[in-house]
């Protein structure tokens, strides 16, 4: 096991195209580290330079004490699991787990016992006779899995493992890596553009955009503390309400109740809030009201999710309510906002304004 | 879809008997003839029903050949055949997924390059470079030998294409998880991509084997020590005798034999065969 150091890595392609803009990151030994943003955004071209798959352009990468920039995948100590499993078709389960082992010159019996500790810890003995193609989803999933399990390498790499199964067994699968990870403590990195993935499992999350880090932070941190409007929109579902700070002071019906706004940072022009902060109910605190019509209503089960129009403006926003409340589509509601509930950002850089409390410092 | 009315289900079917006769009956002929007695053909009327002399003439052909017109036995004749097909069919296999190997996998300056070059000797048959090729067997000293017989018809655009276009469909994750995995160009090759090829390597071998075996123009021009003779072109040397009518009964019996190996390969092979035509394994 071993920690992975990046410094300052960057990628360009041949046809000058720049996929990965100088990035910055220590994952710590038996941390799960998950790298989450949209399609196009880096993510993968990182996860493939950290495996070897991809040259480096500049930078540094360390795995443990080793500079690998120019090793071979095979000499990084590290083992990948593909999304679309990249098992080996002619071969059993078991020659797909003992393969990486045999090239590295492990002898018979080795082999044996760990393709079999391995097969045993993910519940797929009885398919280590057969061929990949009499293999469910699921179960491919799992010997990909093995096939990293048995190398017992210093980190598992994950290029978005889960994205070609049912919503299902996904979630199934989710919960077994995380126990899977807790059990190994095994130095992790995780690809996925799943944000709920990218919560569920991290320790840390790294929410990239652009081939640049938007944010670096456990979940919880980036969850209640979004750094920009794009991690503020991109993490949590429904996503955040953005609203220009105008909307939310100048409409018909918005009154203030209590000392509320004259602390927001200067410069702010967008506000977000997210949608399970937005209240029916007026709160004891000083709050904002706004008046609004519901346009749409979905139950969604436990929770319900209003769309309204603010009135006299096109503003629309979601709120998340627990249960179902008493409300029709076309009535008019009050919506209500808590200073707490607001994060203010600047229009422009999109960059978040107020300081963190105790202005902690995000490790580089 | 076609309905199935019982009179045009006779049509067709007649239609396809009718076509398959045409094609079986010459073949049917050669083998009649075969097993006649010397005079027989020369009769005027092709005897329709197989006589009985069918043993000695395959015996004769088998082991002493048609000395007169300058003929090797058959049997000489055919492991000669077998001898180039084989070595042409297995040079072309090897060669060709070599080079698609290189083609497809490693990044080499003029790769491009090279493969159009490759493409491009897929309009040169062995007909049209005949004469300059002799040309260099013959300064090799390569003339009535086997290496003569099969090497300059083993390059192989035909079958590099194929097989380039087959490891273009194979996954590149493959090719990664067999890097992290630990093997090398030549493990991947060895391990991954050989076994993935086999049925296409089936198929290939089957048509390469045809083209070997019934190569002609080329057998006929670079040897002339019998002891190199392959079947199909001493055939030809049997039916031109100096003196007197050739000798069409013990021709037949040779062309019976040579047209056999082939019809076996693909026997043996038609599973593969078939399934390497159709189907793809993911």
């Amino acid at each position: 096991m071993a920690s992975i150091k990046l410094d300052a890595l960057e990628k360009t392609y041949p046809g000058g195209v720049q996929a990965v803009k100088g990035i910055d990151l220590e994952v710590a030994d038996g941390e799960f580290v998950v790298l989450v943003g949209p399609s196009g955004c880096g993510k993968s071209t990182l996860l493939r330079m950290v495996a070897g798959l991809e040259t480096i352009s500049s930078g540094e990468l360390h795995i443990g004490e080793r500079r690998v920039n120019d090793l071979e995948p095979a000499r990084r100590d590290i083992a990948m699991v593909f999304q679309n499993y990249a098992l080996y078709p002619h071969m059993t389960v078991f020659d797909n787990l003992a393969y990486g082992l045999k090239n590295r010159g492990f002898g018979r019996d080795e082999i044996r016992r760990r393709v079999e500790e391995a097969a045993r810890m993910l519940e797929i003995e009885p398919f280590l006779p057969r061929k990949p193609r009499q293999l469910s989803g699921g179960q491919r999933q799992r010997v990909a899995m093995g096939r990293a399990l048995v190398r017992e390498p210093a980190a598992f790499l994950f290029d978005e493992p889960l994205s070609n199964l049912d919503a299902k067994l996904r979630v199934q699968m989710r919960v077994e890596i995380k126990r899977l990870q807790r059990r190994l403590k095994t130095t992790s990195l995780y690809v996925t553009h799943d944000q709920l993935e990218a919560m569920t499992l991290g320790d840390r999350l790294v929410v990239l955009n652009g081939g640049r880090i938007e944010q670096v932070g456990t979940p919880m941190e980036v969850y209640a503390r979004p750094a920009s409007l794009f991690v503020a929109t991109f993490i949590g579902s429904p996503a955040m309400n953005l609203l220009p700070l105008e909307a939310l002071l100048s409409g018909p019906g918005t009154a203030v109740h209590g000392a509320l706004l004259h602390d927001l940072p200067s410069g702010t022009g967008i506000v977000g809030v997210r949608p399970d902060a937005l209240r029916l109910e007026p709160p004891r605190a000083p709050h904002l009201t706004l008046a609004a019509t519901l346009e749409l209503f979905e139950a969604a089960g436990a929770e319900s999710h209003l769309h309204v129009r603010l009135a006299g403006s096109d503003q629309t926003l979601v709120i998340r309510t627990a249960g179902q409340p008493p409300v029709a589509e076309g009535q008019r509601l009050h919506v209500h906002i808590t200073r707490d509930a607001l994060h203010p950002f600047h229009r422009e850089s999109g960059r978040r304004l107020d300081e963190p409390p105790g202005a902690r410092e995000q490790a580089a | 879809m076609v309905e199935h009315r019982p009179w045009s289900q006779l049509a067709a079917h007649l239609i396809l008997i009718a076509g398959v006769a045409l094609v079986l009956f010459p073949v049917y002929i050669a083998i009649v003839a075969s097993t006649q007695a010397p005079g027989e053909f020369l009769r005027g009327t092709l005897p329709l029903v197989p006589g009985g002399h069918a043993l000695e003439n395959y015996r004769a052909m088998w082991e002493s050949g048609l000395s007169r017109a300058g003929a090797p036995p058959v049997g000489k004749m055919l492991v000669n055949s077998l001898v180039m097909a084989l070595a042409i069919t297995l040079g072309k296999l090897v060669i060709s997924l070599l080079s698609a190997f290189a083609i497809v996998y490693f990044r080499f300056p003029f790769r491009l390059f090279f493969f159009w070059l490759i493409f491009v000797t897929l309009m040169l048959p062995v007909e049209v470079r005949i004469i300059p090729t002799f040309q260099v067997v013959a300064d090799l000293g390569m003339l009535n030998s086997f290496a003569g017989l099969s090497i300059p018809l083993i390059a192989s655009a035909t079958a590099t294409f194929l097989f380039r276009q087959f490891f273009m469909t194979v996954p590149e994750e493959l090719l990664e998880a067999a890097r992290v995995d630990g093997a090398g160009p030549f493990r991947f090759f060895r391990d991954i991509l050989l076994p993935l090829s086999i049925t296409n390597i089936a198929a290939l071998f089957v048509i390469l084997f045809i083209y070997g075996w019934n190569q002609y123009l080329w057998p006929l021009l670079i040897t002339t020590d019998s002891d190199y003779y392959t079947v199909v072109m001493g055939i030809q040397r049997m039916t031109t005798a100096a003196d007197g009518d050739p000798q069409w009964h013990l021709v037949m019996a040779a062309v019976v034999m040579a047209a056999l190996p082939p019809v076996l390969v693909i026997l043996f092979m038609q599973r593969l065969f078939v399934k390497g035509l159709t189907e793809t394994e993911k």
